[in-house]
């Protein structure tokens, strides 16, 4: 098999990793003082952002990378990644989508990601991050009649400074752990939302996260902000192209539900995964965190992770207005070396508050999946409740499940009810599936996607649809 | 407190007769615990109880040094009524008494120089403390194809002349192929605020039955810290009744390694707390060979300012197919000031596994206390009512039943 075979045969199997020729624009190698500023004058930002960065800058130098997880990983050495690459092309930013790279946009294409706006049947409104910028935002025009602001976190420093620096790091303060904290002192781009007082966003917002680049790590900020009465959802999307070095990815989100506002946030996490000796792949090392601020909020994390080398995250809600809820779904699927340590945080503090988590897990091949939670309900969080069902699902003796609750019940008025079960496919399942016809491969996604139903019926209609195709290919040849 | 404690460790060298090479083993296991120090709620499985910081709030400064050369008087009163009985007798952290009148003798072997040595947990300081002070350890062997007729009552009391010690103690039991052994664990204690620090050493063989039940009913103000490791081969059953009531702090570690094939591991608890007690029960349940199983059940009632942990572990080997593994912890808060802990910890290599675990707390059901009312029942009978049916659970689980009706009489549950 010649060269160019081998690499078609290779995509086969994950088929984002391709990686584009785009010239590039590097900031030095390494971290420190200079790189910050570096990047926050590229980015042309303000002064108080550049004192937020160097303020968790100061913050890092003090902390020491956490070790407790049970996925361990090769020392990471931070001074050898670049904290800042971006497409040349972008250094003025284009005015409209027909000034971009057409390079870029075949890349998208390729993606399947409409960022033309002809692909307007689709109804979604896309910002795509390339590396570390930013590269296009769709449907804006649109967005701004009903006084919604979706954009680049970049431009959301330049032209809305109040709301930035009102919310920014009020979730997520720079002096919170590890990664976070790296992350405030070298984030990129990401995107801004902020839905105004009593507005429904009419569509769904979405924001594509593309790592090209290698020795680059991508560091993206997302902030969400659902003013007084409104309601969005929010999805996000992730690939990158197969390289054998490890890269990390350090993002950070914040959602703020002010009264009686609602966030629904959708993951389905692509990154590559590396390849079956696990050589390679995304660390994906993610800080994601809500605060429901205001009274009868609501914020609801819905997550497919199949992708990334080792995905270490926990999405959390701070229930802090008195009736709000917070809602955790999750499918997490590991396959071949891929290590997962995920879970959720809810954290109680109002009055009445409810919590559900539902956490699937399926680990396949010579995977390690962990689900790690915390509720906690406070002493002041009357009449609360929490409702947590965490179920694993093994396939072969040389994968592992695990689960790791913790629960803390402080106040007598309120509930904790919390299961979980490890198993597996059943054979009587199987048979009765082979039984009809179906090969063992069909008849295992067939099982697996009943096992996910609960959580993948909280996607959105189009990102469900994807992630039902990802759980099956995800676990493709992990079985017989 | 390191001042203080190389200083007891010297006096104690010199008041006894230890070996040369006792002395430096002693030593090495006293240089192993000052290194760590007390247990803080840094350690992953301290988090939810601060050994080092309820020390120092309960105590202060303890001293390690115990008299063991004078006997102390046995108090006969603490003996249990109505039930024949075998006795060890332990004092201030000196055995005082051991007697098996009622078994064949030459059925039991009692081995008073017995050098401990614990398999797992190496890390574990307390076991480094407890190896560093203990001057005796009895080795209690129960020979092939005999079950003791009568329980063994291991009474664990204390003077009231004793403040602000550190006692350790420590017993080792080898079960034989086909034995039995029926074992109570009761704790009496008068003195105060002394922190006690108890290891236990069990190796089933095949076919081997062990029934421990531990109870610490009576109120007292010390800090307890107590230690099973269970080892079991084929067909092997252990099963831990824990009653955790009486000590001002009590945390209770059951590790149980189920290396033969159909062995069973049953741990069963009651915490019944109040005024400001905290007690914690952590489990590990090791299932490294195919068809094993263990089954847990603990529940709590807590009343004002008290609060219980639960840390339960199953850990499944790739090896450990077929393994039925089961954790329920349950828990009442009576008061706005109680508080529960849990960590259900599941940990599978396995696929062809059953584990489950559940965890569930709140307040009493408003609405069974409106039944209970309405029938004639006052607020305070009703509230009783739910709440002894809620533990009573528990109790039943006991499978010897003159032994289960100890414990009933014991804790005042009528059904």
């Amino acid at each position: 098999m010649d060269k160019r075979e081998k690499d078609i045969e290779k995509l086969k199997d994950y088929k984002y990793g391709f990686s584009t020729d785009i010239e590039n624009i590097r900031a030095p190698r390494g971290l420190n003082e200079d790189v910050i500023k570096f990047i926050s004058n590229i980015k042309k930002e303000p002064k108080w952002m550049l004192d937020f960065r160097l303020k968790a800058f100061e913050r890092f130098k003090q902390l020491k990378e956490p070790d407790w997880q049970k996925p361990k990983y090769p020392k990471i050495d931070y001074q050898d990644l670049y904290y800042y690459s971006a497409p040349k092309s972008m250094n003025d930013k284009p005015k409209s989508l027909d000034e971009l790279d057409p390079k870029l946009l075949e890349t998208y294409k390729k993606l399947g990601i409409p960022l033309q706006e002809q692909a307007r049947l689709n109804g979604i409104a896309v910002d795509a991050v390339f590396d570390s910028v930013s590269v296009a935002t769709t449907f804006k025009d649109e967005l701004t009649k009903q006084g919604i602001i979706f954009c680049s976190m970049s431009e959301a420093i330049q032209k809305h400074p109040d709301l930035v620096k009102k919310y920014l790091g009020t979730v997520i303060p720079t002096t919170d752990h590890f990664f976070a904290t790296l992350n405030s002192a070298v984030f990129t781009d990401g995107s801004f939302v902020y839905i105004p007082e009593g507005i429904k966003c009419p569509m769904e917002l979405s924001t594509y996260f593309r790592i090209n680049a290698s020795e680059t790590g991508q560091f993206e900020r997302t902030l969400i902000i659902a003013d007084k009465g409104s309601y969005v959802s929010y999805l996000e999307g992730c690939t990158a192209p197969m390289r054998d070095e490890n890269q990390l990815h350090a993002a950070n989100v914040e959602l703020i539900a002010l009264d009686d506002a609602e966030i629904k946030y959708s993951t389905v996490q692509n990154w590559y995964p590396g390849d079956e000796n696990g050589k390679g792949g995304i660390y994906n090392f993610v800080t994601k965190r809500g605060l429901c601020k205001g009274k009868n909020s609501k914020i609801s994390w819905t997550q497919v992770e199949t992708g990334s080398a080792i995905t270490w995250k926990y999405p959390s809600c701070i229930l802090k207005g008195d009736n709000s809820i917070g809602e955790f779904y999750s499918i997490a699927i590991t396959n071949n070396h891929q290590k997962a340590d995920t879970g959720t945080k809810m954290i109680h503090l109002g009055k009445n508050t409810k919590s559900k988590i539902i956490s699937k897990g399926i680990s396949a091949g010579f995977s390690d999946m962990t689900y790690r939670g915390l509720v906690d309900i406070n002493s002041k969080a009357k009449n609360s409740s929490n409702y947590t069902q965490c179920d694993s699902l093994l396939m072969g003796n040389k994968c592992g499940a695990h689960t790791v609750p913790y629960i803390k019940n402080k106040n007598f008025d309120s509930n904790i009810a919390h299961e979980a079960t490890t198993s597996k496919i059943s054979e009587e399942q199987l048979h009765y599936c082979q039984q009809r016809g179906l090969n063992s491969e069909e008849a295992v996604g067939l099982i697996v996607n009943g096992f996910c139903k609960e959580v993948l019926q909280q996607l959105p209609m189009e990102f469900a649809v994807e992630a039902q195709k990802l759980v099956g290919i995800s676990l493709e040849g992990s079985v017989g | 407190m390191t001042e203080q404690i190389k200083t007891d460790f010297e006096k104690i060298v010199k008041a006894s007769a230890f070996s040369e090479k006792d002395v430096e083993l002693k030593k090495m296991h006293l240089n192993k615990f000052l290194k760590t120090g007390f247990p803080t709620r840094k350690l992953e499985n301290w988090k939810f109880s601060d050994l080092s910081q309820i020390i120092k709030k309960n105590i202060g400064e303890l001293s390690f040094y115990n008299d063991y050369s004078f006997p102390n008087k046995i108090d006969t009163s603490i003996f249990v009524e109505g039930l024949e009985h075998n006795k060890i007798v332990f004092i201030n952290g000196r055995v005082e008494k051991v007697d098996f009148t009622h078994e064949d003798h030459d059925k039991i072997e009692i081995n008073d120089d017995f050098k401990f040595v614990n398999r797992s947990e190496d890390n574990n300081s307390l076991l480094s403390l407890n190896n560093a002070f203990t001057n005796k350890c009895y080795k209690i062997t129960v020979k092939k194809n005999y079950s003791l007729k009568k329980p063994l009552v291991v009474y664990h009391s204390t003077s009231n002349k004793i403040t602000s010690r550190n006692i350790n103690l420590k017993l080792e039991f080898q079960l034989e192929q086909n034995s039995s052994l029926r074992l109570i664990d009761l704790f009496n204690d008068r003195a105060e605020n002394n922190f006690i620090n108890i290891f236990y050493n069990f190796d089933l063989k095949e076919n081997a039955i062990l029934k421990n039940y531990k109870i610490d009913k009576v109120q007292n103000k010390n800090i307890r810290y107590s230690y099973n490791n269970i080892e079991q081969d084929d067909n092997s059953v252990s099963e831990t009744f824990i009653l955790s009531s009486g000590s001002n702090f009590s945390k209770n570690e059951i590790n149980c390694n189920l290396k033969g094939e159909y062995s069973s591991a049953f741990v069963n608890g009651i915490f019944s707390l109040n005024d400001g007690q905290h007690h914690e029960v952590r489990t590990i349940i090791n299932h490294l060979v195919e068809n094993t199983k263990s089954y847990q059940l603990i529940k709590s009632v807590l009343g004002k300012n008290s609060k219980s942990a639960y840390q339960g572990k199953i850990f499944v080997d790739s090896k450990a197919q077929k393994t039925d593994g089961y954790q329920l912890s349950k828990a009442i808060l009576l008061d706005e000031t109680s508080e529960f802990n849990a960590k259900p910890e599941l940990e599978i290599y396995a696929d062809d596994v059953k584990c489950s675990h559940g965890s569930a707390s709140g307040s009493l059901d408003e609405n069974s206390i409106f039944y209970l009312m309405s029938r004639g029942l006052n607020y305070q009978q009703s509230k009783e009512l739910l709440i002894n049916g809620f533990l009573l659970d528990v109790v039943e689980k006991i499978t010897d039943t003159e032994i289960k009706n100890l414990v009933k009489n014991m804790i005042g549950l009528k059904e």
